[in-house]
């Protein structure tokens, strides 16, 4: 366990290496990036081995950090966070094999990812609010030119939105957790000072802190209707970013909503918890449905993004321990179907066939073409609509069963966007990979594309084996997320234990 | 009481340094380098006066004994100690910076300009007395005036200097207009006991009028809405290390110069931070000053397309920050509000930096003439980038902290409800406007591609040196904040 700060130092290590060894070659930069991604999620995974579940944070480093105003460098884990930790491990590894392509500027690229996956673990990682939010913030900015310079499609104008976007969002946050700091005296950023400062204040005040935490942190959810900078954010992204930013990065705020803004207020959250439920059962079913509609194969994706997170904010926003632990499961899982989604359209078939579009790829027949990605998009496809053996199956079904509990109407809706998602999902394997051969363009089109490098299946592996895992044996995460939720300060919110 | 001549000599040390330092470069100048080419006679004069910076610091580090000085003439309390050191780096910093700059034709004139204002601004963070104070404002001043116009090849610089010498002038006017009227309420000019002296008769009109005077004279110095309207155009116009001199080292100074004057000084007629209805102060005319500045600063911001105006618009912004410093100070301490100044003039100083050490290799004025700035020069992109994103309150870097005290300190006054916590709340919402601003500032320098037949840069070591200690300390006080925070 103590070794999980070294994924921060790391990670920033990699960033510093990568940065000075592109200059001159290409190929350094990316194998220190392979080493620092990979050494960094052999500890998450090292200290999984030795992990003993358990309701409390297991603090790692507590040094003060401003006396002056009782903010603490403390790092910490339970089993949220690690299950999150050994995640963005995969996510990273798997991002930096699937960008073994990208020569232009490789240095700075992989200086930029290394410095965002740097981030996520330090948000993962931080027990002190404040510390929390400088670790969130510091995610922002990478995010911007890993788009605005290696991306594809319309990706200044997604950068900046989704730069906006997060910066807006953090905002809120900070002017939520500054309120509730100063009400309470200034005494510190723990979650525990900031759930007793907040009590302090009247019911009004807390209903519109909460909301100033909440909403926060859920535009970087993708909680409807502040998603919209998701998908086109995601699908200017270059892949390995893609991966990361719907991997991992909407996580981020998912598990802002749970460790900071939950627990802040029961109070607001009492208040908001109808509205948020609705939120985002509806965000569930219209991005699914918007995900219907799409032409370019990498929207359908990122608004399957929207719709898959929607499940995360209703378990949340369900409140009791099945459904907040399965929002917890769906982190993990559809970080990994996600990057696996990504990984297949941005890498495998944009690279090489240069377009998205599905009318195109339909005429293209894929799966002959490029078996090995259509054999993977199937497997990432089915993972994603939810069929047992994946890893979706066990978390969306945790979250439905638990939304049911505290309102049967809630898990209908949602039980529709399942099915929405199906359709989404089999329309994109279709038209993305088994068009019809009499639409085939003769010829000149056949030329024989790139195969697929080992690079490529060795991250695919990866995330094809975690989802199967987790689909198989959920309860390997769920013995580590469930005593997690039973902290006291948790269990200020989510109700109802085993019943 | 006989009057302590040693101990007024020992506080005075480091404006002796900076006083000799200027002559000797003048002389020296005159004398032995007479016949040497420009660009020498441009080092020479920078090292000299780098000498005379550090020799400055040396008499700040070992000064008297805290306390008041010769009466009470001079305060050297920790904020004056610290806004002295914070200005020194400042200016050695600048001293860097202007060994790229162009166009000089009288470098040790520069340079001994440049002392000479250094020699007001350390003066401004101590003095304590009105008179004293209004002298050393204008050595600053008038030195920065003949700065900011410094460079005769380009008429904008004319106008710059002079719409900064006129506003300055009247500035300055209302200040000592508003000084006569304290001392006609008074009786005195020594903040103690004007202090002392306001406690026991309370607000009254005229008090009320010499407040007013002297916050415009506190408005324009710190270029703050509406007295900013010579900021835009003197940042635009004037050389690029007057510039940054002006946006950095003066405007430190000029916070804590005001910050005693208001606290100190005339705290007692304040008027009450939780509530502008509890009676009248100071405090409810710096709320709105602060108010405009961050909006206009802000807002004005995102249209422009001139580098430096956008650095303009965007130090109001910051300076209606600092105002929710100045207002917090009287519970908080100077703490927050000496960090947000002084990790800001690092920044700004080191903005102006790279913009004048890109216009060696080419113009340097639209935010597009930096469009591949990180293949002309990967250094100074990664520069800007720090600058940039401080300025912008990116953690882990300085400008986050900055925020983070100053705001922290406002909402303590009495929660969001009060003026200065409702302040702090826009000001949070309007950084998110800013980002906008200072991503299409690095979106140029580092995303765009360089224009046919742009030039590599060439940076002066100096300079390189001044850059990369700015951003050093950027990181350094970003990563470790309690450094300066434990100061007071």
């Amino acid at each position: 366990m103590s070794l999980l700060p070294w994924t921060i130092y790391t990670s920033l290590a990699g960033a510093l290496l990568a940065l000075v060894a592109g200059a001159r070659s290409a190929r350094a930069a990316r194998w220190i990036a392979l080493l620092s991604a990979g050494g960094a999620w052999a500890l998450t995974l090292a200290a999984a081995s030795r992990f003993v579940p358990g309701p409390s944070l297991q603090t790692l480093v507590d040094l003060p950090w401003v006396p002056s105003m009782g903010v603490r460098y403390h790092l910490a884990a339970d089993g949220i966070s690690l299950t999150l930790l050994v995640l963005t491990g995969l996510a990273s590894t798997a991002g930096v094999l699937f960008s073994w392509n990208v020569t232009e500027r490789a240095g700075e690229f992989f200086a930029l990812f290394l410095t965002l996956v740097a981030g996520v673990y330090g948000v993962f990682l931080s027990a002190d609010a404040l510390l929390f939010f400088a670790f969130y913030e510091i995610a922002i900015v990478p995010k911007y030119f890993l788009i605005a310079v290696w991306g594809s499609t319309n990706r200044e104008y997604g950068a900046m939105k989704l730069a906006l976007y997060s910066f807006a969002g953090s905002a809120m946050v900070l002017a939520g957790l500054l309120w509730v700091y100063a009400a309470g005296g200034g005494h510190g950023f723990g979650f525990a000072d900031l759930a007793q400062a907040a009590a302090t204040l009247p019911r009004r005040q807390q209903i519109v802190v909460f909301a100033f935490v909440f909403f926060g942190f859920a535009t970087l959810a993708g909680l409807f209707p502040l998603h919209t900078w998701a998908p086109t954010g995601h699908v200017a992204a270059p892949t390995a970013a893609s991966m990361l930013l719907a991997g991992v990065v909407m996580k981020l705020g998912a598990y802002g909503c749970l460790r900071v803004a939950l627990p802040l207020s029961p109070v607001g959250f009492a208040y908001w918890q109808t509205p948020i439920a609705w939120l985002a059962v509806v965000g569930i079913v219209y991005a699914g449905l918007v995900a219907l509609m799409q032409a370019d194969l990498k929207f359908v994706i990122g608004y399957s993004s929207v719709s898959h997170m929607g499940f995360v904010m209703l378990g949340l926003a369900a409140a009791n321990l099945q459904s907040a632990g399965g929002a917890v499961l769906q982190m993990f899982s559809h970080g990994v179907i996600a990057g696996l989604l990504f990984a297949v359209v941005g890498r495998m078939v944009y690279d090489r066939t240069h377009t998205r579009q599905l009318a195109d790829l339909r005429a293209m027949q894929l799966y002959r073409r490029l078996p090995f990605a259509a054999a993977v998009f199937v497997i990432a496809g089915i993972a994603s609509m939810g069929l047992p053996g994946f890893s979706g199956f066990p978390a969306e079904l945790t979250i439905l069963v638990g939304a049911w509990k505290t309102r049967p109407a809630w898990a209908a809706v949602g039980a529709l966007g399942v099915l929405v998602a199906a359709a989404f999902t089999l329309r994109a394997i279709q038209l993305g990979f088994f068009g019809s051969a009499d639409k085939a363009a003769p010829a000149g089109d056949a030329a024989p594309l790139a195969p697929i490098t080992l690079a490529e299946k060795l991250g695919a592996f990866l995330l094809v084996g975690a989802t199967v895992l987790i689909g198989i044996r959920p309860d390997l995460l769920l013995n580590w997320i469930n005593p997690a939720l039973q902290s006291p300060l948790l269990q200020t919110v989510l109700k109802g234990g085993a019943s | 009481m006989s009057p302590d001549y040693a101990g007024l000599f020992r506080a005075l040390g480091p404006e002796a340094a900076l006083v000799v330092g200027a002559l000797a470069v003048l002389g020296l100048d005159l004398t032995l380098f007479r016949r040497h080419s420009l660009g020498e006679r441009l080092r020479l004069a920078l090292w000299v006066g780098s000498l005379a910076v550090l020799a400055a610091g040396v008499h700040v580090w070992r000064g008297g004994a805290p306390g008041p000085v010769f009466g009470a003439v001079l305060m050297l309390d920790p904020l004056a100690v610290a806004t002295r050191f914070g200005v020194l780096v400042l200016t050695l910093l600048t001293l860097g910076v202007a060994r790229s700059s162009t166009a000089q034709r009288q470098p040790a004139e520069y340079v001994a300009l440049i002392l000479f204002a250094a020699t007001g601004l350390i003066l401004m963070a101590a003095a304590q007395q009105l008179l004293l104070v209004f002298l050393a404002l204008e050595l600053a001043s008038l030195s920065l005036y003949v700065i900011a116009g410094f460079d005769r090849n380009r008429p904008e610089t004319a106008e710059a200097a002079l719409k900064y010498f006129l506003f300055g002038g009247i500035a300055a006017a209302f200040l000592l207009f508003g000084f006569s009227l304290i001392y006609g309420v008074t009786g005195s000019i020594e903040l103690p006991q004007i202090a002392a002296q306001i406690a026991v008769q309370g607000a009254n009109p005229l008090l009320l009028v010499a407040l007013a005077m002297v916050l415009v004279a506190f408005g324009f110095k710190t270029a703050a809405a509406p007295f900013h309207l010579w900021a835009p155009d003197v940042y635009q116009g004037a050389p690029a290390p007057s510039a940054a001199l002006v946006a950095s080292a003066s405007k430190l100074a000029g916070f804590t110069l005001f910050t005693r004057l208001l606290w100190p000084g005339l705290g007692a007629a304040a008027g009450s931070t939780a509530s502008f209805n509890a009676g009248p102060g100071w405090l409810p005319a710096v709320a709105v000053i602060a108010a405009a500045s961050l909006l206009l600063g802000n807002l004005v911001a995102l249209a422009q397309t001139n580098l430096r105006r956008l650095l303009a618009y965007s130090a109001i912004a910051h300076s209606g920050a600092m105002l929710l410093g100045v207002m917090a100070a009287g519970r908080a301490g100077p703490a927050p509000l000496f960090y947000y100044a002084s990790t800001y003039g690092l920044a700004t100083v080191g903005a102006f930096g790279v913009i004048c050490a890109a216009e060696r290799g080419g113009r340097c004025e639209a935010i597009s003439d930096l469009a591949g700035l990180y293949k002309r020069s990967p250094f100074l992109a990664g520069c800007l980038a720090v600058f940039i994103l401080s300025l912008a309150g990116i953690p882990p870097l300085a400008g986050f902290f900055g925020k983070f005290t100053v705001f922290a300190a406002a909402l303590r006054l009495g929660g969001v409800a009060a003026p200065a916590g409702s302040l702090a709340i826009l000001a949070i919402a309007l950084s998110a406007v800013a980002l906008y601003y200072y991503l299409i500032v690095l979106k140029q320098a580092l995303v765009a591609k360089p224009t046919a037949g742009a030039q590599p840069i060439k940076v002066a070591p100096a300079t390189a040196l001044a850059l990369f200690a700015a951003a050093g300390l950027i990181v350094w006080f970003g990563l470790f904040p309690a450094e300066l925070l434990g100061l007071f």
